[in-house]
């Protein structure tokens, strides 16, 4: 040690590595928020089956309705769209084919496993050949309906077949990076450009896309926040010495795909066209390499953000033109996009504005401006939530106004819209169905059905499953009757089993979305899919089960006479099937038993029975579940009794469902549960309970979660009355054990425990010293967590103790607790607050155990934290002191805990809020409100809105429980102040008084007339405003109570107001003059309001005509004798007279 | 809806008034204002029984009568819509 004296900073970092920090912070390129901003992605966090949407094709939907109108042929359309899909229905069946051969091939070993060598090239190319060529002629126009005829999702080798897009080929033609030293491997971007008519960007036609269906879903290798990174990110995330580059060791081989870094995905090869600058340009914005993003856009203004891949759709108004040379589509077009992009990236005013606009000009645009340009904004990977949900509102707005001009774009619009319907999200699902149920409106039922009818058959499970759930919305919208015809006729197609599979899952999904609504059609929509159920495809018949199942749930508890032609082939359908389908018709009976008569469901349960606990035993997860239900569904049902249950059901179900197996996953263990407790409503609590009690004790901790959660809820809904004493003893010690040997602390055993106890009440007398021990060597335990359960097991007992007359136990948790109050934690803190506030209420203020005086100077510092659960626990607590036990403490202390509320009146959370208004009237009852007000009428000079808001509404409290009168003159001499805070505050304490003592302010009126004066002709709007709000309460308070003198004098004053164009003011004014109105009259506002009803300045007229309607329908009759005579107005044949009113005796 | 009000709290207020009979805006005619006041002063006629037995006497009519003739009269209390001059 040398001997001069060290200083702090030798201890600090070394010099370097500062110098490297300071580097890193000054540089500003690190997007922390890129991680969230890939959450946010719609593609991004879906599965690949909801992706699917990316690979759709949309035609055009030819008006058919015009076509006929004009008398000239239907081009394109149905017939083109049947033809196309009858066509991708040929190609999927050779490429399977295709498929099928070659693996038979390789079976027979003709081929060798080498996946590097081309499948038979020859081959392949004539069918790609054939198929092309057969496409080109049968759409026969120039637009692709495909994206490209390599399908990679079906043959992944097949594209590779085509020879130029050889692995070679692509590296050749990309341009060389600078290989990353870190994981050394490469990335290699296969490149199939996509085409697509109207779902790719619009900027250039015929443009070549970056292939998109890569690896992961929504995954653009080249945005900077997926791609690896390169040698320069690395060097400058990284200290410089103390590094060194490691080649990697003989023979590693990277586990992931190799994947190549390029800056451009576009390839020359194969006559491609070269990007175009904007979307290059866009890309390499997209990788990080060029950080310009526009912020500032011609003609649009300044946006609230603007993403890279806005950049393609967006090219035509991003730089500046001489809009003179523009032809008036090129105008349109652009105002078109200026529009969107101000919706979609624009601050709220902007996008109101913007939306309207669209909005108003729809027509004037036309359908096929407005939606080629928003719908394949839609169709981007990168979509965000919320840009989608504003391009659907466009869609929705721009449809109203369109009405059948969207005909031809129905499919379009179907294409992106159904597979909101499929969306995990619930209000995209709402959305979705909202559009599709205009759409059909605005295009009409026939042209509906034209335009997706196609799909209906198409050979993508996901095409049909998205088209049934769209067809089950447009049922809805144009009613199921109208549909009718169309679905029988769907369901029993000859043609094609999907055709019939997707007829019958339009009726499920009816039923779903329809719920009760299908029971007038009930009997036609079961009589629809009815044939299904001996269907010879086995997809078929699992899902007519699956509608009936569905049907029979919208329907209950009506409607078993419409299934009475199914019960049959479903009663012999369980004895013949077998898996899925089994599972399906099981469902179906599930929810058709509920629907039948007590005997009848008593008949069928027992036949259902006998399958059922054969069932038992299956390993299918899905056919478990289903079977649960079932269980559950006859156990609910009125005609089976608890002997059937007893003795044919239980056994068989405890064996195969009560094992540690089925606690694992948590969908079983739910299901199992449920099960449990809808059998114990038949078959008793002592049963069930009996049946479970003893693995309570188990050692799989799960399994004992399961278990505590069944009786759990078996007692609290059926009670423990039925538990005899052996099975009391077992239960509670079953339950004291598993308490003890929880691992995680979580709610099942908390409540569990609760419940029981409560349950049991006074019988629990005997464990009680038992369980408290428990409590009080768990609260000194060294785990945070067990301290908190047992202060929380304290809160749920404490009625319990009480009632047990083991007062003692109760004043002995009150002072292990009062001991603990030093806690750390808040959580763990909250509790024991909360259990104190509980011991405190059941024991009582004068009985309490430390005794109040003790405890409430122990509280008075927890306040200040400022964790929320501790402040609700602390100020309940201290709430109930003062309301129940004020006198127990110092008037001082009470002062200080009242200083230490003005803080909590502006927690965040309502709740503590009010508990704080509420405890400072309890405090002010107890000690007088001058200490209280003083100190509340200082707050109000503070700063801070929130805590001068809460001082008045703490006041008006003060008021109410104290008396008006020990605060009015103390706010009236306040308000003498000359600062506004505290003159503002005054008069909204008083608008709250007047507003919490109704009928009371009748003996203050006429004191706080002067003042009202004063805030009523002050140049301040608020001041009126308020002053408005109080003569609102006052007058109606003091309606009828013969305060008329002075309100009709606030009256003229609040009058001259009624010109304010504030909103708040305006409405304060108008509030105050309608309550004007049940005070004097409506005759005396009816002589103010003839002033200016035909005043010639029409603002005058319009206020006096909105107070004329409010006093009009307010005071409807009574207001007829106070109309004037019009009698010398009468002219020709019109008498304004009202003779009948000048007759008399 | 008068553009100063718009924004306020009670957007709705004007829309809600105007759902209802009898009530009038900036535009409304003498003539309409007036004939919505003859039919609240029949219709309470009618509706006031002791209103209308005392009518009904001074007029030396039977109630029902009375009650008849006013809900006649409910018709077009004023005459027809006097022409509008351009």
């Amino acid at each position: 040690m040398s001997d001069s004296p060290r200083h702090a900073q030798d201890y600090g970092m070394p010099a370097d590595v500062r110098k490297e920090f300071m580097e890193m912070a000054e540089e500003d390129d690190v997007d922390p928020f890129a991680e969230t901003a890939s959450k946010r992605q719609i593609a991004s966090r879906q599965s690949d089956y909801h992706n699917r949407r990316f690979d759709r094709t949309a035609v055009d939907s030819a008006d058919a309705f015009k076509a006929v109108q004009n008398g000239e042929e239907v081009e394109g359309g149905y017939k083109d769209a049947m033809r196309l899909s009858r066509l991708e229905q040929e190609e999927l069946r050779v490429k399977r084919a295709i498929e099928e051969k070659e693996r038979q091939a390789r079976e027979d070993g003709d081929i060798k496993m080498d996946l590097d060598k081309t499948p038979p090239a020859a081959e392949l190319e004539d069918v790609a050949k054939e198929l092309e060529a057969a496409k080109q002629l049968a759409l026969s126009t120039k637009r692709k309906r495909r994206w490209d005829v390599g399908d990679e999702n079906v043959d992944p080798t097949a594209a590779k077949a085509t020879g130029e897009w050889e692995e070679k080929a692509l590296e050749d033609a990309a341009p060389k990076k600078r290989r990353s030293r870190w994981d050394a491997t490469p990335a290699d971007v296969e490149a199939t450009p996509k085409r697509s008519r109207w779902d790719m960007a619009p900027a250039v036609q015929e443009q070549p896309m970056t292939q998109i269906i890569m690896n992961a879903p929504g995954v653009l290798q080249e945005d900077k926040n997926n791609r690896y990174l390169s040698d320069e990110e690395l060097d400058a995330l990284l200290p410089a010495a103390g590094y060194a580059i490691v080649t990697p060791p003989p023979g590693y081989a990277p586990s992931v795909a190799p994947r190549k870094f390029t800056s451009s995905t576009v390839t020359e090869v194969g006559g491609f066209q070269i990007q175009e600058s904007s979307d290059a340009a866009a890309l390499a914005a997209a990788a990080g390499l060029s950080e310009e993003l526009p912020t500032e856009i011609p003609g649009v203004g300044s946006l609230s953000f603007f993403k890279p891949e806005d950049g393609q759709y967006f090219s035509k108004i991003l730089k500046e033109e001489d809009e003179t040379e523009l032809s008036v589509d090129e105008m349109k077009e652009r105002k078109i996009l200026r529009l969107l992009l101000k919706i979609k990236n624009g601050t709220p005013p902007v996008r109101k504005t913007a939306l309207r606009q669209i909005t108003d000009k729809a027509r004037e645009f036309g359908a096929g401006p407005l939606f080629d340009k928003i719908l394949p904004l839609l169709m981007e990977r990168t979509l965000e939530d919320q840009e989608r949900h504003l391009l659907v509102k466009v869609i929705d707005r721009v449809l109203y106004k369109l009405d059948d001009l969207v005909r031809p774009y129905v499919h379009k619009i179907l294409v992106v819209i159904e597979p909101l319907l499929i969306d995990e999200d619930y209000y995209a699902r709402v959305e979705g169905r909202e559009i599709i149920s205009n759409l059909s409106k605005a295009a009409g039922l026939a042209h509906m059905i034209s335009t997706m009818r196609p799909d209906i058959d198409h050979a993508d499970e996901y095409v049909r499953n998205t088209t049934a759930r769209a067809f089950s919305v447009v049922a809805s919208a144009l009613g199921i009757p109208s549909l009718l015809p169309f679905l029988k006729a769907v369901c029993r197609s000859k043609k094609s089993w999907q055709a019939r599979h997707t007829g019958i899952r339009i009726v499920q999904q009816v039923a779903i979305m329809m719920g009760c609504a299908i029971l007038p059609h009930l009997r036609n929509l079961v009589d629809c899919i009815a044939a299904g159920l001996s269907d010879d495809q086995q997809k078929v018949r699992t899902m007519t089960a699956l509608g009936l199942a569905a049907l029979a749930e919208a329907a209950a508890p009506y409607g078993i006479e419409s299934f009475d032609n199914v019960l049959k082939p479903l009663w012999l359908g369980i004895r013949l099937h077998r898996g899925k389908g089994l599972a399906a018709f099981l469902k179906a009976i599930g929810f058709i038993i509920p629907l039948m008569d007590p005997e009848y469901a008593s008949y069928y349960t027992k036949e259902v029975t006998i399958i059922l606990i054969r069932e038992f035993q299956t390993s299918d997860e899905e056919m478990k579940k289903i079977v649960l239900k079932v269980v559950k569904q006859c156990a609910a049902t009125e005609g089976v009794t608890a002997q059937y249950i007893k003795q044919d059901i239980l056994p068989d179900f405890f064996k195969s469902f009560w094992v540690r197996r089925m606690a694992l996953d948590r969908r079983n263990y739910k299901q199992v549960v449920e099960t449990t407790v809808e059998l114990a409503q038949k078959a008793g609590v002592s049963e069930i309970v009996g049946r479970v009690v003893n693995e309570l004790k188990d050692e799989a901790e799960p399994y004992r979660k399961m278990v505590m959660e069944t009786i759990t809820k078996v007692i609290a809904n059926l009670g423990a009355s039925d538990i005899d004493e052996r099975l009391e003893v077992r239960l509670v010690d079953g339950i004291i054990y598993s308490f003890q040997e929880q691992t995680t602390e979580d709610q099942v055993m908390l409540d569990g425990f609760g419940t029981v106890v409560n349950a049991l009440g006074i019988r629990v007398k005997p464990y009680l010293t038992q369980i408290v021990s428990t409590i009080l060597w768990r609260l000194n335990n060294k785990s945070a967590k067990v301290r908190q359960q047992a202060a929380d097991l304290t809160t749920r007992l404490a009625v319990v103790i009480k009632q047990c007359g083991e007062d003692q136990l109760l004043s002995k948790l009150g002072l292990v607790l009062f001991e603990q109050l030093g806690e750390e934690y808040p959580d763990t803190l909250g509790s024991i607050i909360a259990a104190e506030g509980a011991i405190a209420n059941v024991v009582g203020m004068t009985q309490m155990n430390p005794p109040v005086k003790d405890l409430l100077p122990r509280m008075t510092p927890i306040l200040r934290n400022r964790h929320e659960k501790v402040q609700e626990a602390s100020i309940n607590l201290i709430g109930r002191i003062a309301d129940r036990g004020a006198e127990f403490v110092p008037a001082r202390e009470w002062m200080r805990i009242c200083f230490e509320l003005l803080d909590l009146l502006k927690a965040h959370k309502k709740g503590i809020r009010r508990a704080a208004v509420n405890s400072f009237g309890y405090i002010a009852k107890s000690l007088g409100p001058q200490d209280v007000l003083s100190v509340l009428l200082t707050n109000l000079r503070v700063q801070e809105r929130q805590s001068r808001v809460c001082s008045t509404v703490a006041i008006a409290i003060v008021a109410e429980t104290c008396g008006p009168f020990t605060c009015i003159p103390a706010i009236l001499n306040e308000y003498r102040t000359a600062e506004l805070n505290v003159r503002t505050g005054c008069l909204k304490a008083l608008s709250f008084v007047f507003e919490y003592v109704g009928p009371q302010s009748a003996y203050y009126a006429d004191s706080v007339v002067t003042m009202l004066e004063d805030a009523l002709t002050d140049r301040d709007l608020v001041h009126r405003q308020t002053a408005s709000t109080i003569v609102k309460h006052l007058a109606l308070g003091v309606a009828g109570l013969g305060c008329e003198d002075s309100m009709l004098h606030l009256m003229n004053l609040v009058w001259p107001n009624c010109f304010e164009t504030s909103p708040h003011v305006i409405g304060a004014v108008m509030e105050a003059i309608e309550a004007m109105r049940v005070t004097l009259g409506p005759g005396v506002l009816m002589s103010y309001v003839l002033q200016g009803l035909f005043h010639p300045a029409r603002k005058v007229r319009e206020v006096y005509w909105r107070v004329y309607n409010s006093t009009y329908l307010g005071a409807q009759d009574a207001l007829v004798p106070f109309m004037p005579d019009f009698g010398e107005l009468s002219e020709g044949k019109n008498t304004y007279g009202r003779e009948p009113l000048q007759m008399f005796i | 809806m008068s553009s100063e009000l718009r924004y306020t709290a009670n957007t709705q207020l004007e829309n809600l008034h105007a759902r209802y009979t009898g009530t009038g805006h900036a535009d409304l005619s003498k003539h309409d204002w007036i004939t919505h006041q003859h039919r609240d002063t029949l219709a309470s006629i009618v509706g006031h029984p002791t209103l209308t037995s005392y009518l009904a006497i001074a007029d030396g009519e039977s109630i029902g009568r009375v009650r008849f003739e006013m809900a006649e009269r409910m018709l077009q209390p004023c005459g027809p819509p006097p022409k509008v001059a351009n």
